[in-house]
């Protein structure tokens, strides 16, 4: 059953969803809507980016590692170095463990398997509820 | 046909697809997202999995036709065909890019082509199928039963 935990501490948490296909955004943003996330989805990590700099906050990112004009590792490292310390957790379907660690190395909080999982969010909540 | 027996052979279809390893847990998941308010949230996946599956596999047959094969470019195509199909728990699809991408690295156009087969296979397989459980599920849903069907399939 999906948990409403983020409504029992008060808070609604904002998720930004960047992944360039098409089926993932559309689950994910269903996922986070049973959870009672609110969420906006971008196809790239430059429009991520984009709207920081716009902006726009979020707490919570989900970045996916490939993308076109922009990939998730350099769109990470470019929000850090914004000062930007939301958490950005990784979603890769990519199996390489050299690959997650680049990626992890480039600034995320985590990085998990695509596509993410009622468990994989019930974790994330328990550590956006610690961070907030 | 009585809805009970409309339910249960729809039961019986949706473990066979299981079984014989064409879907995943995936898929149920897709099912749990499901609600009322969003009725046909499944189909809307599934028919953008078709969608995305149709123009993969035209650009991989263009790709590999092409009289220098650029394997990067066929990398990522297989690389995003392998995400789709996982994403809405089209396992086989899923595994038969696995071959697809190794041969890729070795630049092997003849093992390229012989995946690009097994995969159009795959995906026609599943494709017909699902289109079948679809129309198992108007037919249930036309005779008055119960849209919500994950409970069954857990």
């Amino acid at each position: 059953m999906m948990s409403k935990n983020n409504l029992a501490l008060g808070q609604k948490f904002s998720v930004l969803i960047v992944d360039d296909d098409k089926i993932i955004r559309r689950i994910h943003k269903m996922l986070l809507t049973k959870f009672e996330f609110e969420s906006h989805a971008v196809e790239n990590g430059k429009e991520a980016v984009d709207l920081y700099i716009s902006g726009k906050n979020f707490d919570l990112i989900l970045m996916d590692m490939e993308m076109a004009v922009m990939d998730g590792p350099k769109a990470t490292r470019e929000l850090r170095s914004m000062g930007i310390n939301n958490v950005i957790v990784g979603v890769t379907s990519r199996g390489s463990t050299s690959e997650k660690q680049a990626f992890t190395e480039a600034g995320l909080d985590y990085c998990v398997e695509k596509p993410l999982s009622s468990e994989t969010i019930t974790s994330l909540l328990k550590e956006l509820a610690k961070k907030y | 046909m009585e809805v009970n027996q409309l339910q249960r052979t729809f039961l019986e279809y949706t473990a066979a697809l299981f079984r014989e390893g064409f879907l995943d847990s995936q898929f149920t998941q897709l099912y749990q997202l499901q609600d009322e308010s969003n009725p046909k949230f499944v189909v809307e996946v599934v028919s953008l999995f078709f969608d995305d599956s149709e123009r993969l596999i035209n650009d991989l047959t263009r790709a590999l036709d092409e009289p220098i094969v650029d394997f990067k470019k066929i990398d990522a195509h297989v690389h995003q065909l392998k995400g789709s199909s996982s994403s809405i728990g089209a396992h086989r699809v899923k595994n038969s890019c696995l071959p697809f991408r190794d041969f890729c690295e070795a630049q092997n156009t003849d093992g390229c082509l012989r995946c690009l087969q097994q995969v159009k296979q795959e995906y026609l397989l599943i494709k017909n199928k699902l289109e079948d459980l679809f129309q198992l599920e108007k037919q249930i849903v036309a005779a008055g039963g119960s849209t919500n069907l994950v409970e069954w399939m857990l």
